[in-house]
């Protein structure tokens, strides 16, 4: 746990997914999608009707977030990660379709967790209250899908050096459940 | 008999929103600074010390703390010796929410009901609290509330019977189940008594005491000493990545109630904590 982040590039070479354990520091560079709320359930109903996603999720990752309006001049305005269980219904959806990364912030269900050591997706945590920094990584955005859901909309990152830990990795690993229990103390 | 323009109001409500979205008040920034020395773990003194790093990028470029710029909650505490005058009070504090969600680039995070969830675009309306007091003072304070805590907030019923043992039982299991989901260290403003309404009110005012000052009731300031210890013991620690830390502050609230109930309220709030008043 914690030391020198591991330096990781998205979409993700599954070989060094593998290689990731909970608790790990990361910095990724590349191509991050956005999706929250509004977007996945657009996402299952496109599934449901057996039309295509609007967007290729094989070996993509995507970031739980609606990010602030950006101001003139910014790429984006602050991004922080967004709580993750709200996706919970719709992640394995998109895991069983190649989905190799999401980053958020709180646990996952068992259902999630089952399909990501199943399909090979890592859960990686970010921090929420360092929105304003995590922009600053963040160095180009385009809207790529819903549009009118303005926050909501599927957006198209390009990230440099954008900080997070492993939170599950394929081995079962869940930092949220190993660091709990590390410092869990009797009441006194 | 003092006459105020609602215009002025209006006018404050945006400062405040944008201030309290850009800059993190003193005491907050101080009660991190304080966990970052107390903190034992290397990831949760890694996790402080972005918060605060974050704080600074913030308040320098002018862009939210936090991209959940939530809904405004604005607490007026009017003296009933003012009178206004210049149009709809409410009006002027919802104009002033959502100029300043607009001049501060914050997030439009309302949708007009939970059923269509339709943005209302402007982040309005504000969620208005309106407390009369003696005298022609004015007094505004804005509460920024993002939902990944308030979402994890609780009410329980008691009984008399269950009691103060409950009570911490219940504050104690409302953070397990909120784990990393509220964002922790959090601060938390427990409603003890009063109705079920009063005392989720009460929760949620007591957010807005500056971060960690006690109770005056020495009684209820050594509850709330014991909370927050209970607290602490689960581990969950900053950002939910393990550690000593999980919460800054509890401020607990009581008023009366009857002889049958114990209400108790727990509104949790993140690290994000955003709080800006102004006296007019």
């Amino acid at each position: 746990m914690s030391g020198t982040p591991r330096k990781l590039a998205s979409p993700f070479d599954p070989a060094a997914l593998v290689e990731l354990r909970s608790g790990d520091p990361v910095l990724i560079s590349g191509i991050v999608l956005t999706a929250r709320d509004a977007a996945h359930e657009r996402f299952a109903r496109a599934i449901a009707a057996g039309e295509p996603l609007p967007v290729d999720v094989e070996s993509q990752t995507i970031y739980f977030v609606g990010p602030t309006p950006a101001r003139p001049g910014h790429v984006i305005g602050s991004a922080g990660p967004t709580t993750a269980s709200r996706m919970d219904p719709y992640s394995p959806l998109l895991i069983e379709r190649g989905l190799k990364a999401m980053i958020g912030k709180g646990r996952r269900s068992p259902a999630v967790k089952q399909s990501m050591t199943e399909h090979g997706c890592v859960y990686f945590g970010a921090v929420e209250g360092t929105a304003a920094l995590l922009s600053s990584c963040i160095t180009a955005a385009e809207v790529v899908a819903y549009d009118d859901l303005g926050t909501e909309a599927v957006r198209r990152l390009q990230v440099a050096d954008f900080p997070a830990f492993v939170v599950n990795d394929l081995h079962g690993g869940d930092l949220y459940l190993e660091g709990q229990a590390r410092w869990r103390r009797a009441r006194a | 008999m003092r006459t105020v323009d609602v215009a002025v109001v209006g006018d404050a409500v945006r400062e405040l929103c944008v201030r309290a979205n850009h800059e993190i008040r003193d005491d907050h920034l101080a009660a991190l600074r304080r966990a970052r020395n107390e903190e034992r773990s290397a990831i949760g003194c890694q996790v402080l010390d972005s918060l605060l790093h974050n704080a600074d990028v913030a308040r320098v470029e002018q862009i939210a703390f936090c991209q959940d710029t939530g809904y405004a909650v604005v607490y007026l505490t009017i003296g009933q010796d003012v009178h206004f005058a210049g149009g709809d009070l409410t009006e002027a504090v919802n104009r002033g929410v959502a100029e300043g969600y607009r001049a501060g680039y914050l997030r439009a995070s309302l949708v007009r009901t939970p059923i269509d969830r339709v943005n209302t675009g402007d982040n309005t309306p504000a969620m208005i609290d309106i407390q009369l007091v003696r005298g022609e003072g004015l007094h505004v304070t804005v509460l920024i509330k993002g939902a990944g805590c308030d979402n994890m907030s609780a009410l329980r019923m008691l009984t008399p019977a269950e009691g103060t043992p409950a009570m911490i039982d219940f504050v104690v299991e409302t953070i397990e189940r909120a784990g990393p989901s509220a964002s922790p260290p959090v601060t938390i403003g427990i409603g003890l008594g009063g109705t079920f309404d009063r005392a989720a009110a009460m929760a949620k005012r007591a957010l807005t005491r500056r971060s960690g000052v006690p109770s005056p009731d020495p009684e209820i300031a050594d509850l709330e000493r014991q909370v927050l210890d209970a607290v602490n013991s689960t581990g969950i620690g900053p950002a939910g990545f393990g550690g000593t830390v999980t919460a800054l502050a509890v401020h607990i609230e009581t008023m009366a109630t009857h002889i049958a109930s114990y209400p108790v309220a727990i509104n949790l709030d993140c690290h994000s904590h955003r709080v800006q008043e102004l006296s007019l």
